[in-house]
């Protein structure tokens, strides 16, 4: 048999890149465990309920993030962003479509209203990435700072709440026993994943990320991919903020400040590359997840406020240090 | 003279800040009839587009006429150039003390150092004003968040009877908003109600999306055992309340859990309204633009009055508590 002539190494490398396939999993399972031997309350149902809905804001604006990432792009705005289709989707409800008045068509005009900025902001950054040839981590960083501003011109740096019980069934209400938020971040993440695999758009988006030219060379339009990417990472971003805004039953001038940083540490920690080409929207999820685990964990146990910071720090760098050691190990290219 | 004068001072520095007209007395009459003449005010605002800022230039306004002093108004418009520009042209008109409230901590400095050159003392209103860079301030008048807690507090110890399990939801840790109204509260429950136990202690960043979520999470970790929440600022209780009213939680005894909060925003006092927060503390704007208008006339009687401060000294201004007895 040719298997067991194979040298040990081999066979280390196999187990190896199966920790590199699977890790990420194994790390969750792994804090699973932990907190269920350190907190009793940790298992119970309710709780983790809690933490997919907590986690599904931040989970949802990372779909897009990821595949930003894929082609080797990165979105700091998506924050900011979120903000503001927040409280455009807060404004229109309550000042324009006449609030609970409004029924559902005004609902859904508030909430279209939000997502279109949301996508407008996302092609603009496109736009100035691709055509004005400006990186887009600055060109990110600009509307990081410009969507923060119009969100406090826009909300007068004040919070627009009371939206009324319809609104808030998009964060509190249930699909037979399934909270909405999941129910949305579930479909998200499952078309996410059959357009990144399935479709000849999603391959192309790896492509890009691994050999712009050879991709450009085989003719396919490398500009329009990520200019419709950043749009629809732009969009997502919205849907965050909306989702966000309807969970306060608020839109906060502040709200999803410094978001973009726990988004792309998602996205990291699911193990997708910062150069392009490698990694796995499903693999974002349980980075989001995990992330939230972290914090419902620190919370259940009440860590102290300053060590929460270091802990949290702390576990994703030791998770990326793993994953490059394996990945030296195997021989393969490095984060 | 001086050095009794000094002490009574530091009195009231330490002491609230409704020791302050007995300082002004105190200057009044050490200080004698001074020729007011001519003495003017600048008070140049961040701005007035924000009723915080409108209450204390009317609190100022007020103790401006009933002492006699000239006072001129700036509206900076949130625009630092704009500040910049207003308080050289207050420094031209000549005014004799300077109140700021900067737009920005330390792009006001450059403005402060032109009135330092030109001999006119500076006070800092609200918002501090970065010393480091060798700009001088005489004081920096602020709202007392130390005392704020202990109001938190005390009214926690009155809701509660004296005993109980308070959940504590923390600022951004290391703001000093933050670590002071943790510190007043924390220490004055300890002195007013030692029964009363601090269940979890978790920061929330004062922000409501946060506030909602660690307390959904605390409330996990907690069940039936929470008495009441005492959050540092109201965006975070709201949160909170929120997470309470989802998960229908309630307190041991079956009574609603009772959620204080701090700074008085809108959302906070309907909730206070309708009954389902109990109480927040207020900043007095009106309160801090007097005090600056009292602070400047002090030292126009003595200018040695704030010599034993060093640079920029912390001065408080008292805030209040409210609830659904005394909301405004």
């Amino acid at each position: 048999m040719p298997e067991s002539d194979a040298p040990a190494l081999e066979r280390r490398r196999d187990w190896r890149e199966l920790a590199l396939g699977y890790g990420i999993y194994l790390v969750l399972a792994l804090f699973v465990l932990v907190m269920a031997l350190l907190s009793p309350n940790f298992l119970r149902p309710g709780n983790l309920l809690n933490i997919a809905v907590q986690a599904s804001t931040v989970a949802v604006i990372a779909v897009g993030a990821t595949m930003v990432i894929l082609l080797a792009e990165i979105d700091l705005s998506v924050g900011s962003v979120a903000a503001l289709s927040g409280a455009v989707t807060a404004g229109v409800l309550k000042f324009a479509v006449g609030g609970a008045a409004g029924g559902v068509v005004g609902l859904l005009v508030a909430i279209a209203a939000g997502l279109a900025v949301g996508t407008v902001l996302g092609a603009i950054n496109g736009v100035l990435t691709v055509r004005g040839g400006i990186p887009s981590f600055i060109v990110t960083l600009g509307m990081l700072s410009i969507a923060r501003g119009l969100t406090l011109l826009y909300t007068g740096g004040r919070p627009i709440f009371a939206l009324g019980p319809d609104f808030s069934v998009l964060a509190y209400g249930r699909l037979a026993t399934v909270p909405v938020p999941i129910v949305i971040l579930v479909t998200l993440y499952v078309l996410a994943a059959l357009f990144l695999h399935t479709t000849q758009l999603g391959r192309y988006i790896y492509a890009a990320g691994t050999n712009r030219r050879a991709v450009a060379l085989a003719g396919i339009n490398v500009d329009r991919l990520k200019l419709g990417v950043f749009a629809l990472a732009g969009a997502l971003a919205g849907l965050g903020g909306v989702l966000l805004t309807s969970r306060l039953d608020s839109a906060q001038p502040t709200a999803a400040a410094g978001w973009e940083l726990d988004v792309i540490a998602a996205v990291v920690l699911g193990g997708t590359s910062l150069y392009g080409g490698r990694g796995s929207v499903v693999k974002t999820l349980v980075g989001a997840i995990i992330l939230q685990l972290i914090s419902n964990g620190l919370n259940l146990l009440n860590v102290q406020a300053y060590w929460q910071q270091i802990t949290k720090g702390g576990v994703i760098l030791l998770a990326l240090l793993l994953e490059r050691s394996l990945r030296r190990a195997r021989g393969g290219e490095s984060l | 003279m001086v050095l009794e004068r000094t002490r009574r001072w530091r009195f009231a520095s330490r002491g609230r800040a409704w020791r302050w007209p007995l300082a002004l007395v105190a200057a009044l009459v050490l200080g004698g009839a001074v020729a007011q003449s001519g003495f003017t005010v600048g008070l140049s605002l961040s701005t007035l587009n924000n009723p915080f800022f409108v209450d204390v230039r009317d609190g100022a306004q007020q103790e401006a006429q009933l002492l006699g002093i000239k006072l001129v108004v700036t509206d900076a418009q949130n625009d630092l150039n704009k500040q910049i520009s207003d308080i050289e042209d207050l420094i031209q008109q000549g005014v004799n003390v300077l109140l700021v409230n900067a737009t920005d901590s330390a792009g006001v400095v450059p403005a402060v150092k032109q009135a330092n050159a030109a001999g006119i003392p500076v006070f800092a209103i609200d918002r501090a004003i970065d010393t480091s860079s060798g700009a001088n301030v005489v004081a920096q008048i602020a709202s007392d968040n130390v005392f704020g807690g202990k109001l938190q507090a005390r009214r926690l110890a009155q809701v509660l009877g004296g005993s109980g399990n308070v959940v504590e939801l923390e600022g951004i840790p290391g703001a000093s908003a933050a670590i002071d109204r943790k510190s007043g509260f924390e220490s004055e429950l300890k002195t007013v109600a030692p029964g009363i136990t601090i269940l979890a202690d978790q920061p929330a960043g004062f922000d409501q999306a946060q506030g909602l979520d660690v307390m959904q999470n605390i409330l996990q970790a907690q069940q039936g055992k929470i008495d009441a929440v005492v959050a540092a600022n109201d965006s975070m209780a709201v949160g909170a309340l929120q997470a309470i009213q989802q998960a229908g939680a309630t307190r041991p005894n079956g009574q609603p859990i009772v959620v204080i909060g701090f700074d008085a925003i809108d959302q906070a006092l309907a909730q206070i309204r309708a009954g389902t927060m109990d109480a927040t503390v207020a900043q007095q704007p009106k309160l801090m633009g007097r005090l600056g208008v009292d602070a400047a006339y002090m030292l126009s009687l003595d200018s040695l009055i704030f010599s034993t401060l060093g640079n920029g000294q912390f001065m408080p201004v008292e805030v209040q508590l409210l609830t659904k007895d005394n909301l405004p």
